[in-house]
């Protein structure tokens, strides 16, 4: 090719300008989206909420609804083993010994796969982020991508996270996976991006049986508040000082 | 095939095993880079003449390992071009997020040391040489030649001081590597304020026995007699951390099954079954007791240097062998139980893949080839070699 360093300056100059330009656009059209989508603006105030989650153990009939809704909602692959949330089925046998499991995470249900005769006790426990009040997630988060909302949501920046999963080996409850696509770390987000508009997390919804519940902490009225008020409850792992907000009513000392 | 791998009940997002061998390569790496210094230390600061020959090779090891710390973890994040934001961006609370400045730091002293501890000779060469070598020497000389016996001196003080400056930041490099798993209560196999200590002893050791196995190498590479008191001075050194090493070690077990807390049986399982061969075969019984009684028999047998020489040599490399193991059932062995304490898990290697085993034995062979380089432009072998004869 026969190009003069002129019209070679000329080009190349041209490339990097226009590159830069349409990044930077790109990204404000980025950035002002998500922002519009996933921060309280609006009418929303983060400041008036403060979200809790009451898990009543005694409902839950192992439907795995909550689990399909949550994939469906938050575009969770169906065909990788991830999951934001989960049922875990336990079944004592009458020989004494414990059987747990949550097959693809309840998704497809429960097979009866042990004779009712042989089995002396059984119950279902939903699973979810606990979006701890002293998240041990976000402690570990080497670059600090993710974070705690001042309604109480842990949420991850995905334009931020180094995909290093330091926070995956720090929670406690396997609530947290490495999302293959983005090439970051994923989790429950309590649907933030419908509970900001009024509505609930679609596994509160799906809940046929009213096993899920969610409400506002900081409202005295709420559905959680009452259930606090009056129910003996308990979290998972209170002895690791991370303080859930996802509240157990009926915890087995099997759980953990 | 994925059903043969679990045992029990391991929570839904656990099927994936997140750090793999990569991760086991990084604190194998700091801790061969923290040792190597430590043992130049013993000259440069504690002042035992006795280590002199390797005092400056001990340096270049260091720095040829250090360069290569970082890839396995660079190679690892899903996001490696944010990777500086751990610099820029730092998140305090976060263990990880010292690595950057550590890291930094320590490539500073390290450098800096290089530097000081052969500036006479650096000087020497850019004098003594035409062309590109002189112009390579006389920049790495900084174009200052000053080699008068005063300013020499000032070097030797200022190396001593930086040394000084070296062994804790080695020390820290080191011990915050064993916090990343030490500070995480949500794994119990991690999870104890014994793991930083843990891992800077093993860490001492292997360094040292790396350096042993690099000297003995190089004099019979350029067929040259081994100073056998140095030798000796080194299995000596090697033997005293091994037994810091071994107790440490054990007293964390120990503890662990004495107090029987409620993860005991998961943690059971995982020394029964997960890991029981890498565990009590390879990092204690390999790693650690035989080449503690080999290194024994070697410091009090009488002449017979060349069986000493050899014993000293299978003692070190069992000792590199077995920190590996170390770091292998530390990283792995945590992620082998699941956080339910109800199952576990198996982490399956595979070769060719960004994680797999072969960019780990890549980066392992790097540091190789970076020394080879580095003491072509600095060589070392006057110390080694004038010592001896």
């Amino acid at each position: 090719m026969d190009i003069s360093r002129r019209e070679f300056t000329k080009f190349g100059c041209r490339v990097i300008i226009g590159a830069a330009a349409g990044t930077a656009i790109i990204e404000s059209i980025v950035t002002n989206s998500s922002a519009s989508e996933n921060s309280p603006a609006g009418e929303y105030d983060w400041n008036e909420h403060y979200w809790g989650y009451v898990v009543d153990t005694r409902k839950c009939i192992g439907c795995g609804r909550c689990a399909n809704a949550c994939k469906l909602e938050n575009d969770v692959p169906f065909d990788e083993p991830v999951y934001r949330t989960w049922v875990e089925r336990y079944r004592t046998l009458k020989d004494g010994e414990v059987k747990i499991d949550s097959p693809n995470g309840s998704i497809d249900g429960f097979i009866d796969d042990i004779p009712a005769e042989d089995i002396k006790k059984a119950f279902y426990v939903p699973k979810i982020c606990n979006h701890c009040d002293n998240p041990p997630c976000v402690q570990v988060c080497p670059v600090g991508a993710t974070y705690e909302t001042r309604d109480g949501v842990v949420l991850v920046d995905y334009d931020y996270c180094i995909g290093c999963r330091y926070c995956i080996q720090g929670c406690p409850y396997g609530a947290r996976y490495f999302n293959s696509e983005k090439k970051t770390a994923d989790k429950c987000t309590w649907c933030y991006h419908r509970i900001t508009k009024g509505l609930l997390p679609a596994c509160v919804q799906a809940c046929p049986v009213g096993a899920r519940k969610f409400g506002d902490l900081k409202d005295p009225d709420s559905i959680i508040n009452k259930i606090l008020d009056e129910e003996r409850i308990n979290v998972l792992k209170p002895d690791l000082g991370t303080k859930p907000k996802v509240y157990y009513i009926g915890l087995d000392r099997e759980v953990r | 095939m994925m059903e043969n791998l679990i045992w029990g009940y391991i929570y839904p997002n656990e099927a994936e095993i997140q750090w793999s061998i990569l991760i086991v390569l990084y604190p194998y790496i700091t801790g061969l880079v923290a040792g190597a210094f430590i043992a130049s230390s013993l000259y440069h600061v504690f002042g035992k003449k006795e280590v002199k020959p390797v005092a400056r090779f001990a340096l270049l090891t260091a720095l040829s390992f250090l360069l290569v710390a970082m890839m396995p973890l660079l190679a690892h994040l899903g996001h490696p071009e944010r990777g500086i934001e751990i610099m820029f961006t730092p998140h305090l609370t976060s263990a990880m997020s010292g690595f950057g400045y550590i890291y930094s730091f320590y490539l500073i002293v390290v450098v800096l040391e290089i530097w000081l501890s052969f500036r006479e000779d650096i000087v020497k060469l850019a004098l003594n040489s035409k062309g590109w070598k002189e112009l390579l020497y006389s920049a790495l000389a900084l174009f200052s030649y000053d080699i008068s016996e005063k300013a020499l001196h000032d070097d030797e003080k200022l190396a001593k001081k930086l040394a000084i400056i070296g062994i804790p930041s080695a020390a820290f490099l080191h011990g915050y590597v064993g916090f990343i798993f030490g500070g995480i209560k949500a794994n119990p196999w991690w999870s104890t304020p014994l793991m930083p200590l843990i891992f800077l002893m093993s860490a001492i050791v292997s360094g040292i026995a790396l350096l042993i196995l690099l000297y003995i190498a190089s004099m019979k590479l350029r067929k040259h007699a081994i100073d056998h008191k140095c030798l000796q001075s080194l299995a000596h050194y090697l033997w005293i951390f091994l037994i810091l090493d071994v107790v440490l070690e054990l007293l964390e077990i120990i503890s662990m099954k004495y107090e029987s807390l409620e993860e005991i049986e998961i943690i059971n399982r995982l020394l029964s079954e997960k890991i029981a061969f890498t565990f009590y075969g390879v990092q204690l019984t390999m790693g650690i007791f035989i080449p503690f009684i080999l290194l024994l028999l070697a410091g009090i047998m009488k002449n017979r240097q060349t069986l000493k020489m050899i014993m000293i040599s299978v003692s070190s490399i069992l000792v590199v062998i077995g920190v590996f193991a170390m770091r292998w059932n530390v990283v792995i062995g945590g992620q082998e139980i699941s956080k339910s304490l109800s199952g576990t898990l198996t982490y399956v290697p595979v070769f060719f893949s960004r994680e797999g085993v072969l960019p780990a034995i890549i980066i392992l062979v790097i540091p190789f080839i970076i020394l080879r380089v580095v003491t072509y432009i600095l060589p070392p072998w006057k110390d080694m070699e004038e010592e001896s004869e």
